[in-house]
């Protein structure tokens, strides 16, 4: 066998991919940025995202010391939305682990062991694809309580049919190339080849993968929440801001078209990202 | 034929099966004992153990499990908590309206989604290509209760042109219901419209693509006759795939739709079931659901086999 098996691809050297796929680098810049907007939150908001203030309530956008305006109870919602990113991206980024991990096993286990273990685990498998995903989000999340720690989980057990395909799928491929039945054949324990050679072979599809799972992770949670079933108040998350927000639209339309922007531009990154690395590493998934 | 179509409704029964676990087992991982909603103030352990007898919560699981599914199968969902009305009632009651609401959003997506996306596999790289790859993404990132809302603010709220939400029946005022329908159906209908046109635009490119289009075209065809008349035929079956599904997953979309436009359906039910612990109520629009996204796959299998004949059933 040759150097260079089928599918076997070297290591993604990101500023490589980053240089020849100019909207991967782009797509990836811009979800940087809302992570470190996350991140330094509290260091860049020029008000506390909880600190009532009647006198200064309904503050219309570009008032001084409010750059975005005030909600009804005189709340700054720049500083609100800022901390909005706070309550998404974790919960995208706990969600996608919760999909991938269980996912994940699931597929190994489906993929390499077959037989019976393959067949009830796909049947699993099929019965959560079987449920709408946000139905099945909304039915865990009305199981377990209302609540942003819930909301993470419910998203990512619906999750968990998209990994544990895309995985299995992979593996099962994987399994009858040259190179997996040799190292089979040298004694290599199961452990050892999927760490060794099954792992590394899953990561451009799964990337791909994750970053748009985000995307969706991330629209699920704004609409628990704005259903009422996701952060509760007075945290402040832009699903819920919208459905506050909602209640004033005759006067004060920005305060639920504001976060409207936020959540929108965050999905779009992470869908952005998500075609444009399927572009990039896995040409024949190109639609 | 026959025996794919035998085969595939063997295959299904372990997925419903575990479905309906998953369903019954909702209402038994909800914390706090069910009696304590229906009972109130009342919670003397007398009538707690009462109201455990008549709900069978004093009989072991899987004996609840399959008096449920016994029940079900005879289309008894049980009665809601709250109202006491047959759940099955209640739900039939709200589905006209759903259904109305998901027909409506699915004849917009696919008015706008298909000529926009033939368009767009016709003249690739044009404004209009840009334009439909633009909304592709965007429809399916912007939430539907925010273009709902953004809706609102702009048709209703600003330019009065239509209300706010609200429902007026078909048979009571034709128009009014037109005019009742229209936000709430763009809103819901955006997403599809997106996925919609993506599908219409990659199916074309291929479909323009083979041998037979350029014998129409080498025959002297017009090129309006070759796209729509050859092409257009053969590159909307992937399509009728992802709309089948879609309709399989009407009540999904209608969860926040209603909501944000106060339409009086199912989806708008579930939310209120959610908050007034009627977990009845949620279980029997939840196993609804569940069961139309199945049989909507099902079918959608069939029909593609039958629109595409080269496809095999071995």
């Amino acid at each position: 066998m040759t150097a260079e098996g089928p599918i076997r691809r070297t290591p993604i050297r990101l500023l490589a991919l980053g240089r020849d796929y100019p909207r991967v680098a782009a797509a990836a810049a811009l979800v940087l940025l809302l992570f470190l907007i996350a991140a330094v939150a509290p260091l860049i908001s020029p008000h506390d995202p909880l600190a009532i203030s009647p006198d200064d309530s309904y503050l219309r956008p570009l008032s001084p010391g409010h750059p975005l305006g005030t909600d009804d109870l005189g709340r700054d919602l720049m500083s609100r939305v800022l901390w909005g990113a706070r309550a998404s991206l974790p919960v995208a980024f706990v969600a996608v682990a919760v999909g991938l991990v269980a996912g994940g096993i699931i597929g190994l286990i489906s993929g390499y062991a077959g037989g019976l273990s393959d067949l009830l685990l796909m049947r699993f498998v099929d019965a959560l694809l079987a449920f709408p995903g946000l139905i099945l989000a909304i039915a865990i999340v009305a199981a377990l309580g209302p609540g942003l720690r819930n909301a993470m989980i419910a998203i990512g057990i619906v999750a968990i049919p998209v990994y544990a395909r895309l995985i299995r799928a992979v593996v099962l491929q994987l399994k009858q190339l040259e190179f997996v039945t040799a190292t089979r054949s040298l004694g290599a324990t199961p452990l050892r080849l999927i760490v060794g050679h099954v792992i590394p072979n899953l990561l451009n599809p799964v990337i791909v993968q994750v970053s748009l799972s985000a995307g969706f992770a991330i629209l699920a949670e704004a609409t628990l929440s704005f259903l009422g079933l996701g952060a509760q108040l007075p945290t402040p998350d832009w699903g819920q801001m919208i459905n506050s927000g909602a209640g004033f639209l005759n006067n004060d339309p920005w305060l639920a078209i504001i976060p409207g922007a936020a959540i929108s531009v965050t999905v779009f990154s992470f869908n952005w990202l998500g075609d444009a690395l399927r572009d990039a590493l896995d040409p024949r998934l190109r639609g | 034929m026959t025996t794919y179509v035998l085969r595939r409704l063997l295959l299904m029964l372990p997925v419903a099966f575990l479905v309906t676990v998953g369903v019954f087992l909702l209402i038994h991982l909800t914390p706090g004992d069910p009696a304590l909603i229906l009972l109130g103030e009342d919670r003397s352990p007398q009538a707690i153990a009462q109201i455990h007898q008549q709900l069978g919560l004093d009989k072991p699981l899987y004996v609840q499990y399959v008096i449920w599914l016994g029940r079900i199968a005879h289309g008894d969902l049980g009665r809601s908590i709250t109202t006491h009305q047959p759940v099955g009632t209640a739900i039939a009651e709200r589905l006209p309206a759903t259904v109305e609401l998901g027909l409506a959003a699915l004849f917009w997506s696919l008015i706008v989604a298909i000529p926009l996306g033939t368009i767009a596999a016709v003249r690739r790289g044009s404004i209009a290509d840009q334009i439909a790859t633009g909304i592709s993404v965007g429809g399916v990132s912007i939430p539907n209760f925010f273009i709902g809302i953004v809706l609102i603010f702009v048709l209703s709220v600003t330019w009065r042109l239509f209300p706010f939400g609200g429902y007026v029946a078909f048979t009571k005022d034709p128009f009014e219901n037109l005019r009742h329908i229209v936000l709430p159906a763009i809103a819901l209908g955006t997403a599809g419209t997106a996925i919609n046109m993506r599908f219409t635009r990659s199916s074309m490119i291929e479909v323009l693509n083979n041998d037979y289009i350029r014998t129409a075209m080498a025959k002297g065809a017009s090129w309006r006759r070759v796209v729509f008349i050859h092409a257009l035929k053969n590159a909307l079956i992937p399509v009728v795939t992802i709309v089948g599904l879609q309709i399989g997953g009407i009540i999904e979309g209608a969860v926040v739709t209603e909501t944000v436009f106060t339409w009086p359906g199912v989806g708008r039910l579930a939310v209120e079931s959610i908050f007034n612990r009627d977990y009845t109520v949620v279980q029997g629009i939840v196993l609804l659901a569940a069961f139309s996204y199945m049989v909507a796959n099902l079918l959608v299998d069939l029909v593609y086999g039958w629109l595409d004949p080269r496809i095999s059933y071995s």
